[in-house]
């Protein structure tokens, strides 16, 4: 490490730490001490804790709850309804080192990806250039560091006492825009870095607790929404002051030495604590499982600036889970297919932080998550897939995308442990897919440049449970808070009028208890003058699965309407579309706009912006969730249940639930008991007579592989993850028993494949040191 | 540390279980005893003798045979699925929805996936037809082996005595 000492504005390196050390060598020192010892920092002990558990518990809790009331407070401050509404906001406490001591509730991805922040100055000897001093802010949201999309933009203040460094504290705030090439936060159009929007990384954008003009300036003139913008920044200065305030009192009140002992043996708890939880709740093995969700770009109505993302590609995310007597765990990715042209790629921080947002939800729903619950996890992600790429041209706008569809499947491998050992109430189909993104911008309806991005996703239906139903329009994976927002505000918002909002039928996934369904609005663009929409969901594929014999929720679709002759129909009285679009099959809206409308009703649940015109139509369908058990074990009265609270389209009572169903005059529908038992027996047998033997299967699909037989876009899936592992390879040719010879390259497809040979990574620019927490 | 009586954990196994323990049981401590516990109404509803050692599902477990002990995966009905270590879905009935109109028996066609772009495997008993798990995957995948479990490091765990064949 070169040492510099004393450059102009900079801080002399080791001049920050009473020990004299610089940030780098104090944080390495913890890196060792844990590797020799297996304990966070060597403790073997927990000194503070054991001694005086009291003041242990007592610095926990004034810091906890301070973190959680700062957000609270300072959220207030936002007018972003993304922010205000929806919560979209976390701040996070970090010891020295950039190891997260204590978290507020929120967006809780982000208590790694502003450690990885913080991690990154400290390798990258910022200490030294720009310097790290009291009053200092540092603003972070590149993707590169660890940042999941760059709309989640984090302010960092270092905490200073008597001179010395003694912390870290993030706030973050999910923004409406980032001035990317598409509008809204979580856009796509773009394909590479170089259209994502503005990335900061962790620059100085204040000194002496003052943001500096320079950066004011530049950053507002960067973004469609600025107003947003510079709200939501106070939001976060304001409550990362609160909190480093509560941190100078603590120290007031409880010394330097107690707070700093704590800020260490907090994380070793934490890993204590996870390890614990594995060894209370899990069963320990070998849990293999798999995700997908589809990149449909080949479409007409996907827009993008470069010929060789006009591909359609599949997402893959094989898991393999190892519970290992000692109660630590790995999850290695093996076999994930290749980052790509697209804003879905996502970084291994990210990646692994999203984790703990899902883990809190029931491995350790706990408020005590901190880093040590890093330290007791093994993460392997191979360098060069979707999750790790090898190349810095790589575009995250939407990394959700991805991430949520490959974290559905874990939840199918934790399940299966809290199944196995009882603990019903714990399980977990999977989450839906939490979308879709209704996205856009223009001129809205105050004549101003605006960019929107609903976050209705935020309740989507959630997994079934292994003794109840999901909950329905309830929650996202991302965010454990879970709120749809009040329709007002969304029309204040966006100019949008709402024509109906419903829960949208058949949604869940079947099951012997069903996914939660999600739910449906219809929109009426009013009062713009130049407004743009798109889609962004899963429409081709589903990203869930359901879990012991439950069903996928419903996949995507999209409508659109335009030409619809609205406003006349309006002023003459006539019918108008509602919320509900009860069979998409069956259209009924069309009923109710001009026959000559263009009307886009299909599985393209991708698109770019397209021209929307006021009285134009846009109906945002947000996801259910998966089921639990075989359909045949549900009980008959939840059945009719469902088709009485309009959940349950009768068609597939009767198809999937095997039940005689019938309708009274009043309209309600009523389960015949003893026909019903009848016809699930029958149903048995049917299933029976129309199924072959596995292996009888195999062969014939051998056959089909034998001839390359598939869509071009699993074949690209296919040979994509095949070129990054010959593992995976491997294993798939021996479970096929396909000829040693045999191979398929992504090159006999006949599609482009930018990226695949030739790619340059982050790590080979000059003077540029990544931090890496994974195994690759 | 909560625990629970028999009677609460057959309503969980029953999903009859009143909301204020069901939130208890989610919100305290684990209780280890809850293994045995479910074991125990598991073993009641089943008519075989062999003794339950995993639940894999409603309907599927890892038994010890009463005949000679040998560990294998079973259904409810008593269809024998073969040795626990081997992935049971390969002794499986299958049912693949791999084209619009299988799909459109359980989806509206624009609510189901595109058979192109992914599959629906339904594995199946073939003595009962109780479906015990649904595959979503992209053709030509390979059968997914769910779990593998290390019996003896889980009995180790629950301080109990390991069955012999594990
Ligand atoms: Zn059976």
């Amino acid at each position: 490490m070169t040492i510099m000492n004393n450059i102009a504005d900079g801080s002399a390196v080791g001049s920050l730490l009473q020990s004299g050390l610089s940030l780098n060598d104090h944080r390495n020192l913890i890196l060792q001490r844990t590797q020799e010892s297996g304990y966070y920092n060597g403790l073997e002990n927990l000194e503070l804790k054991e001694s005086d558990p009291i003041a242990y518990e007592r610095i926990f809790s004034k810091l906890r709850a301070g973190l959680v009331s700062s957000r609270e407070v300072a959220k207030k401050i936002a007018a972003s309804p993304i922010v205000e509404q929806e919560g979209e906001l976390c701040f996070t406490l970090y010891n020295v080192a950039g190891d997260c001591i204590a978290t507020s509730t929120g967006i809780i991805i982000h208590v790694g990806t502003m450690g990885a922040a913080i991690k990154y100055m400290i390798q990258n000897n910022w200490e030294a250039n720009p310097g790290i001093n009291p009053g200092d802010m540092f603003t972070n949201n590149d993707c590169q560091i660890g940042n999941v999309h760059p709309c989640d933009i984090a302010t960092i203040v270092p905490i200073f006492h008597d001179g010395n460094l003694v912390g870290w504290v993030g706030g973050v705030t999910h923004v409406i825009d980032v001035g990317a090439v598409g509008p809204g936060s979580m856009s796509n159009g773009q394909i590479q870095r170089f259209g994502d929007g503005v990335q900061i990384t962790c620059r100085k954008t204040g000194v002496n607790d003052t943001p500096l003009r320079d950066w004011l300036h530049e950053s507002q003139r960067n973004v469609r929404t600025p107003k947003y913008w510079i709200l939501d920044e106070k939001t976060r200065i304001a409550g990362c002051h609160m909190i480093r305030d509560l941190v100078e009192e603590t120290i007031r009140e409880e010394g330097i030495e107690a707070y700093e002992q704590f800020a260490m043996e907090v994380i070793e708890d934490g890993r204590r604590g996870l390890t614990s939880r594995i060894k209370s709740m899990t069963i320990p093995g070998t849990y293999k499982t798999v995700a997908f969700v589809d990149v449909p770009y080949a479409h007409e109505d996907v827009a993008v600036p470069s010929p060789f993302a006009k591909v359609d590609t599949i997402m893959h995310a094989p898991c393999e889970i190892t519970v290992k007597p000692s109660a630590t765990w790995r999850l290695d990715f093996e076999g994930c297919s290749r980052w790509g042209w697209h804003t879905y790629n996502a970084n291994p921080v990210a990646f692994t932080s999203g984790i703990w947002v899902m883990m809190t939800q029931s491995l350790v729903p706990t408020e005590r998550i901190n880093d040590g619950a890093r330290y007791a996890t093994e993460f392997r992600l191979p360098k060069g897939t979707w999750t790790n790429p090898d190349d810095r041209r790589t575009a995250h706008a939407d990394a959700w995308h991805f991430l949520v569809s490959s974290w559905s499947s874990l939840w199918r491998a934790v399940s299966r442990s809290y199944f196995g050992r009882g603990y019903l109430e714990e399980v977990n189909a999977g989450n839906s897919n939490p979308c879709n993104w209704l996205q856009g911008g223009g001129i809205n309806q105050e004549g101003e440049i605006h960019a929107v991005n609903s976050f209705e996703t935020a309740a989507c239906g959630t997994g079934a449970c292994a003794v109840k139903d999901g909950l329905n329009h309830a929650a996202a994976i991302w965010n454990p808070e879970g709120d749809m927002g009040d329709i007002e505000i969304w029309e204040l918002a966006e100019p949008l009028l709402y024509m109906g909002r419903t829960v949208k039928t058949n949604s869940g996934g079947y099951g012997k208890y069903r996914g939660g369904l999600g739910f449906e609005t219809l929109r009426m663009v009013w009062g713009s003058a130049d407004w743009t929409m798109f889609f962004m969901g899963n429409g081709y594929m589903n990203s869930d699965w359901g879990l012991m014999g439950g069903y996928p929720s419903a996949t995507g679709y999209r409508f659109e309407a335009h030409d619809t002759d609205l406003l006349e129909r309006i002023k003459e009285g006539m019918s108008l579309p509602q919320g509900k679009d009860l069979n998409p099959d069956m259209p009924e809206f069309e009923k109710h706009i001009s026959p000559d409308a263009r009307v886009k009703r299909d599985k393209q649940c991708i698109t770019t912006e397209a021209i929307f015109e006021n009285g134009d139509l846009y109906l945002n369908y947000l996801r259910g969730g998966p089921g639990f058990g075989d359909p045949l074990d549900r009980e008959l009265e939840a059945v009719a249940e469902d088709l009485n609270q309009n959940y349950l389209l009768p068609e597939y009572a009767e198809k999937v639930y095997a039940v005689v169903i019938s309708r009274d005059e009043d309209g309600v529908w009523h389960v015949d008991e003893q026909a019903s038992i009848e016809r699930r027996l029958q149903k048995r047998r049917e299933r029976i007579a129309s199924a072959v033997p596995v292996h009888q299967w195999m062969e014939q699909e051998r056959e089909r592989i034998l001839d390359l037989n598939a869509s071009t876009q699993v074949k690209q899936m296919f040979a994509s993850s095949f070129a990054l592992s010959s593992k995976f390879l491997d294993e798939f040719k021996s479970f096929w028993d396909l000829p040693e010879e045999w191979e398929l390259l992504e090159e006999s497809l006949g599609i482009p494949m930018f990226g695949a040979k030739h790619h340059m990574d982050l790590s080979e620019l000059p003077d540029v040191h990544p931090v890496i927490m994974t195994e690759q | 540390m909560a625990t629970y009586t028999k009677k609460q954990v057959t309503d969980l196994v029953h999903g009859e279980l009143d909301w204020d323990s069901l939130h208890r049981m989610l919100s305290m401590p684990k209780d280890k005893e809850r293994y045995g516990q479910f074991i125990e109404v598991l073993q009641e509803q089943v008519s075989w003798k062999d003794r339950i050692i995993l639940p894999l599902g409603p309907h599927l477990f890892i038994v010890e045979s009463a005949k000679d002990q040998a560990l294998v995966t079973k259904c409810t009905c008593g269809h024998d699925f073969g040795d626990y270590r081997q992935n049971w879905k390969l002794n499986a009935l299958i049912h693949v929805r791999d084209s619009e109109e299988k799909m459109s028996e359980v989806y509206p066609k624009l609510m189901a996936p595109h058979t192109e772009w992914q599959v629906y495997r339904e594995y199946l008993c073939p003595t009962c037809g109780t479906l015990h798990d649904v595959e979503a995957p992209t053709p030509w995948y390979p059968v997914i082996h769910d779990f593998q479990p290390d019996l003896k490091t889980f009995f180790d765990w629950m301080e109990m005595p390991a069955p012999a064949r594990a």
